[in-house]
């Protein structure tokens, strides 16, 4: 059941429990002590909202980084992906295979305030070698959503 | 002047629901619940398949029976999932749809006067194909009590000598209905015993909930009496592609692709491309549409049940069938009503053969959104008609 609650929910959080339950054939308790479950077990992280922020007045600026480092003995990568994801800029990190250790996300304000992000913070890391970053000029997908106009019944109604 | 028509197409009763249909097309902010097509798009890797033989100019005619490596694929596929056997040379023909390999079956096996079994409520098109054919249609109205099941009893009771074909339309639109191993089986032995030919149309196959579908062709014996006709449209979400196919004996299906020959040429070849890609590498999108629609069914069965709604637990296709007969009117006036009122649009179950009546075809070819939108509609209009009674 749970691998069933969670592509239901993967790709709409806000689906009212009752219709959850209902969908799946279930009783709504065991959906709710599911899903309890999982987030005590933190399969279930979070409940997140996709924003197009384009489309908003707010600016916004997002960056990959590609981050090469030296990993640490008895630690590996886990030390220095743990200094660089606490920064509250970073949004996501990940270990890479590759040309490159470790993939980091960064929202800022502005240009400057990730640039200064990654010269004043990220480059001085001990352990950093290099950095590359990439600037986002536009999402046309994210989390599986296409961003862009809402889409359209092309059907004819009735056939 | 001398009348241009034929007496035959004439004869043919115009759908006297069309009238209705053409109202809800012309209503813009009408909801709809009456569309017979899935609500999603073609997978994009199938239609990049289609963009790509665009593009490299595979644009010519096909064989006759369809490009031979499609129809390989189409036997690998029915060979995987029904455990059918097929030789692509010779026992498979690519149609237009599976509507024109209905067409073709029933033309290439009807002698004049030749009876036609056709359960209802069915698809629109068995009972004008089968008189254009010079056949005659026989009707076999199926019951609620039966869940829209064919049984052995019905099947006997409408065989006269004159019977040559059967047609079998399941999982059923509009009922939702399924014919079971253990369904099949009890009719079998009738078709053989009266030495009967099976048009079974199995274009909603992979549209069936917690059951397992079944082909009859699959049962012993029935092979060699049986036209398999499947298609694209409703398993991959590729209705306009207009792609479907026969399978059965060559004997049969020799004469099939020669009405296709002379009548079509073969099948679009940019859908014929990307008929192959469908088959070879969309099993997880076949089964991520299933538990969509699925839980949608589940979702409906449940509002009809809250509401009080008589409706028996379809297990095929995307349609519910529930019952009115309480309302003490006719499924087309409790649709025009519900149109006018509540702006909701269903499809009167008449338009799928007289013994629909006091029922209505609810297609959830729908997002959960939209079917719960629709529900409230449909609660307001029921309570004002129980509170009015």
């Amino acid at each position: 059941m749970r691998e069933k609650i969670l592509t239901f929910i993967e790709k709409n959080s806000r689906i009212d429990l009752k219709d959850l339950a209902i969908m799946l054939g279930v009783d709504e308790v065991a959906v709710a002590n599911e899903l309890e479950a999982m987030e005590a077990e933190r399969i279930i992280c979070g409940y997140h909202t996709l924003i197009d922020w384009d489309k908003t007045t707010q600016e916004k600026v997002s960056a990959l980084i590609e981050v090469k480092v030296t990993p640490q003995r008895g630690q590996g990568f886990d030390s220095i992906a743990e200094r660089i994801y606490n920064y509250a800029e970073v949004e996501s990190v990940y270990l890479i295979s590759g040309g490159y250790d470790l993939l980091v996300t960064i929202d800022g304000k502005s240009l400057r305030e990730v640039s200064q992000f990654v010269s004043d913070k990220l480059s001085t890391l001990d352990q950093v070698l290099s950095t590359a970053t990439h600037f986002i000029l536009k999402r046309y997908k994210d989390h599986g959503t296409i961003f862009g106009e809402k889409k359209e019944d092309k059907r004819m109604k009735m056939l | 002047m001398r009348e241009p028509l034929s007496d035959t197409v004439i004869s043919l009763k115009p759908s006297g629901i069309r009238k209705f249909f053409d109202i809800v097309n012309e209503m813009d902010d009408a909801i709809s619940l009456g569309v017979g097509e899935p609500d999603f798009d073609t997978p994009w890797h199938i239609r990049d398949e289609g963009i790509y033989t665009l593009e490299k100019g595979k644009t010519f005619y096909t064989s006759n029976s369809g490009l031979k490596e499609l129809r390989v694929e189409i036997c690998n596929y029915l060979k995987r999932r029904y455990d059918l056997e097929y030789d692509p040379m010779g026992e498979v023909l690519v149609t237009v749809g599976g509507s024109e390999a209905i067409d073709l079956g029933l033309r290439a096996m009807i002698n004049p006067g030749d009876e036609v079994l056709i359960p209802q409520p069915s698809y629109v098109s068995y009972e004008p194909c089968t008189i254009l054919a010079g056949g005659k249609p026989v009707i076999i109205n199926l019951k609620a009590e039966n869940e829209f099941r064919l049984t052995k009893e019905e099947l006997l009771e409408a065989i006269t000598p004159k019977t040559k074909i059967l047609v079998l339309p399941f999982p059923n639109n509009p009922t939702g209905a399924i014919m079971e191993k253990k369904d099949l089986e009890a009719i079998a032995g009738v078709i053989i015993e009266k030495d009967l030919y099976v048009i079974s149309d199995e274009i909603y196959s992979e549209l069936t909930y917690g059951r397992d579908h079944v082909s009859i062709a699959s049962l012993p014996g029935m092979r060699e009496r049986t036209i398999l006709i499947n298609g694209f449209s409703k398993a991959f979400a590729m209705t306009g592609w207009r792609l479907g196919y026969a399978c059965g004996p060559k004997k049969i299906l020799e004469q099939m692709t020669k009405i296709h020959q002379f009548a079509i040429m073969c099948a679009p070849t940019n859908s014929q491309y990307a008929g192959i890609d469908a088959l070879k590498n969309s099993d997880d999108d076949v089964a991520e549409m299933r538990e969509t629609y699925n839980g949608r069914r589940r979702y409906l069965m449940h509002a009809f049940k809250e509401l009080g709604l008589d409706c028996f637990e379809p297990y095929g296709a995307f349609y519910v069938f529930p019952c009115i007969k309480e309302f003490g009117m006719t499924s087309e006036e409790f649709a025009t009503r519900l149109l006018e009122e509540e702006k909701v649009a269903v499809v009167p179950g008449t338009a799928f053969g007289a013994c629909g009546e006091g029922f209505l075809r609810i297609s959830y070819a729908y997002s959960l959104e939209d079917l719960k939108k629709a529900m409230e509609h449909i609660s307001a209009f029921i309570g004002r008609l129980r509170a009015n009674k």
